[in-house]
């Protein structure tokens, strides 16, 4: 184990340098961000991850967030294991009936000042689930979105643009 | 060959089943049948409904191959299963959900996918019916004895993984019986699959796992295939082969390290979580997505692999095999890791070959099923594999087969870009006019995935029936994790880590 902290000490890191907050998401957040809000939670947001109805196809890529490449927690941001230490709630899938309740009783464990970010195609619109009798088909219809991160699954550089979106300080400009 | 030989010998075929067999038979074969899984003589793959209908694909190992006896219920009822072979239960429930079939002397009667939240009742019936009634709270099996505490945990759950709840009653630290409930990411896939064109059908199939997508796309495709008497072109069933492979071994990694990193070893799972991210990479380079999501469909694969593609892949393989074998001695070596992994969480042989648990549960508890050897496809027959087998049956044996498998991952896919045939990568499709059928059951990292389809006239699906390996070892894990710990459940769930989604469908 010590040569693998020793090489830890000495190769070059891997991670990537930061991507530029995405312009679209950027957008859509400005008319959802309260500035007074954001001064107050400073550079810092506690996520909770809840899966409703994805293939898990989301959280591979969402913790592909936390390797060293792209190494979340160095924007400030992290992982909470309850909704009640929670900023941002990451919701994915088309909203499963079965899992309507339990995503209703997470936004509501969740303290305001508080932020709903839908990951994921299937989140926004139900995707290729649309139309069926198990599925609500959105994350909106369940309970209100700030913003979207598109893509099948979003890959970890995409959803790092929209979460920085989250945290950039000209959102709260316009 | 004997015992399947015997059930569908005395059976009517029926003809456009392809590859495998398809017979019917009547209420007293199907009970034959039961009796022949009771005693072990052929393992169950598969049960499954249809209108009127239920199917179920029997596997015979020493033979190598399975077929698909089914049973015509115009009355909505069908001899049970589950009653006399444990391993069917949770499939006839869904059955019974979904279709409205009952299972006669079936063991347990409560629902299993269906949740009453739906606002049809049975919904792949021929005319599901709007529900009107509350349903029922749902009842947990009892845990009696003196002190007993109960532990519910999720569905929502404190790490990035997907919903389901399991239900503990311990005794001190010590867990008495562990139940699941399932069925929380229930989509309606196989409703969904009604009436869709194979495009979209094979988007919806690589779409039931999130992990699996290229399994579940080989699986579909190939099922489709067969029903159109078409086969793919040799290189687009490389490129198959070398996506799956790929898949593989990005799971793995992740699988090995988030184990370690249950048993709060954070180092192994930053160094693994590395090697996923390249495969991803590399994946992404060969194929244009990290996942290869969509990249095969029906007829071939969707994209061909550039050069630049294949010296991504090179480069991946190099950097592999120079990281991973330090690691496997950091792994091999650390006490404290190996003090938390050895000896938890054993799941015994008998069960394992009960269950036909397929994937890595099966192979470290001594059962050598693996669906590229035997029935095995193309082009695994070709390529030369090792299949990892051990009798231990804890988490330690089940990391070391998921070690043993990237190591074939990796020389596989050496192989593979070795003597990549050339030519197209995908067939056009035939327009068959008559309705047909086909079956397919491929090797993901996980297990056996089972596709079952029938098309209609118009060449769109008609059913379509899919069948995740963590059918078989979701009821595994509540054996597995009796008597040990509660602190060591995650180091269990982990390393069997069924799918939920795919289970859930």
């Amino acid at each position: 184990m010590r040569k693998h902290l020793f090489e830890g000490l000495i190769r070059s890191p891997l991670t990537e340098p930061a991507p530029m907050p995405d312009d679209a998401a950027l957008a859509e957040l400005a008319a959802a961000l309260d500035r007074v809000a954001r001064r107050r939670l400073g550079r810092s947001l506690a996520i909770r991850e809840v899966d409703a109805g994805s293939c898990n196809g989301c959280e591979l890529e969402i913790q592909a967030l936390s390797n060293a490449f792209y190494d979340l927690e160095r924007f400030g941001l992290r992982f909470v294991a309850s909704p009640r230490h929670a900023d941002v709630l990451l919701v994915t899938g088309p909203v499963t009936k079965n899992m309507r309740e339990a995503l209703e009783r997470t936004y509501r464990a969740t303290p305001d000042p508080k932020w709903v970010v839908a990951v994921g195609d299937c989140a926004r619109d139900g995707g290729l689930f649309a139309g069926s009798y198990a599925c609500l088909g959105g994350v909106a219809s369940v309970i209100p979105v700030d913003l979207h991160i598109a893509g099948c699954p979003p890959p970890p550089v995409q959803l790092l643009k929209g979460l920085l979106a989250l945290l950039s300080d000209e959102v709260a400009r316009k | 060959m004997a015992a399947l030989g015997e059930l569908m010998g005395m059976a009517r075929r029926v003809d456009a089943h392809r590859p495998n067999p398809r017979a019917v038979v009547d209420a007293a074969g199907w009970r034959l049948a039961a009796d022949a899984l009771r005693d072990g003589r052929v393992t169950l793959l598969g049960l499954w409904g249809d209108r009127a209908a239920v199917h179920m694909a029997l596997l015979d190992e020493s033979a190598g191959n399975f077929g698909v006896l089914s049973l015509d219920c115009p009355a909505g009822r069908f001899p049970s299963i589950g009653a006399v072979h444990p391993p069917a239960i949770r499939l006839e429930r869904a059955i019974r959900d979904l279709f409205g079939l009952e299972p006669e002397g079936a063991p347990d009667a409560r629902p299993w996918l269906d949740h009453g939240r739906w606002d049809l009742a049975h919904p792949l019936d021929r005319s599901p019916r709007p529900r009107h009634r509350e349903a029922a709270p749902y009842v947990f099996l009892p845990a009696e004895g003196e002190s007993l505490h109960q532990i519910p945990v999720g569905p929502v759950h404190a790490g990035i993984i997907e919903p389901g709840h399991f239900r503990f009653t311990a005794g001190g630290e010590t867990v008495v019986r562990l139940e699941e409930r399932l069925g929380y990411v229930h989509k309606g896939i196989e409703k969904l699959m009604e009436g869709a064109d194979l495009d979209r059908a094979a988007k919806l199939a690589g779409r039931t796992s999130g992990d699996s997508t290229v399994a579940y796309a080989i699986a579909f495709v190939r099922a489709a295939e067969a029903a159109l008497g078409v086969e793919a072109p040799a290189r687009g069933q490389w490129l198959r082969a070398l996506m799956a492979e790929l898949e593989r071994l990005a799971n793995h990694f992740g699988d090995i390290g988030a184990i370690c990193n249950d048993a709060s070893f954070a180092l192994m799972h930053a160094h693994c979580a590395v090697l996923r991210e390249r495969v991803l990479r590399a994946a992404d380079a060969g194929f244009g997505h990290r996942l290869m999501r969509d990249c095969v469909v029906p007829g071939g694969a969707a994209v061909d692999l550039a050069p630049a593609g294949v010296a991504a892949i090179r480069a991946l393989l190099d950097e592999a095999q120079r990281r991973f074998p330090p690691l496997v001695a950091l792994y091999d070596n650390t006490a404290s890791l190996q003090d938390r992994t050895v000896g938890t969480g054993v799941l015994r042989p008998e069960l394992a070959r009960r269950f036909g648990a397929g994937g890595y549960v099966g192979r470290a508890s001594g059962r050598a099923f693996d669906a590229r050897r035997s029935p095995g496809y193309a082009p695994y027959d070709r390529l030369k594999f090792a299949v990892p087998v051990r009798e231990e049956g804890d988490v330690d044996a089940r990391v070391w087969i998921r070690i043993r498998e990237v190591e074939q991952s990796l020389d596989l896919i050496g192989q593979i870009l070795e003597r990549l045939p050339t030519g197209a990568i995908r067939a056009p499709l035939p327009s068959i006019g008559q309705s047909a059928e086909g079956v397919a059951l491929v090797e993901g990292f996980r297990g056996d995935v089972l596709i079952w389809l029938r098309l209609g006239g118009d060449g769109k699906v008609e059913r379509c029936h899919l069948r995740d390996p963590s059918w078989f070892q979701w009821p595994l894990l509540e054996a597995a994790v009796e008597g040990n710990i509660v602190a060591d459940f995650p180091l269990c769930n982990k390393s069997f880590n069924c799918s939920y989604s795919g289970h859930d469908l």
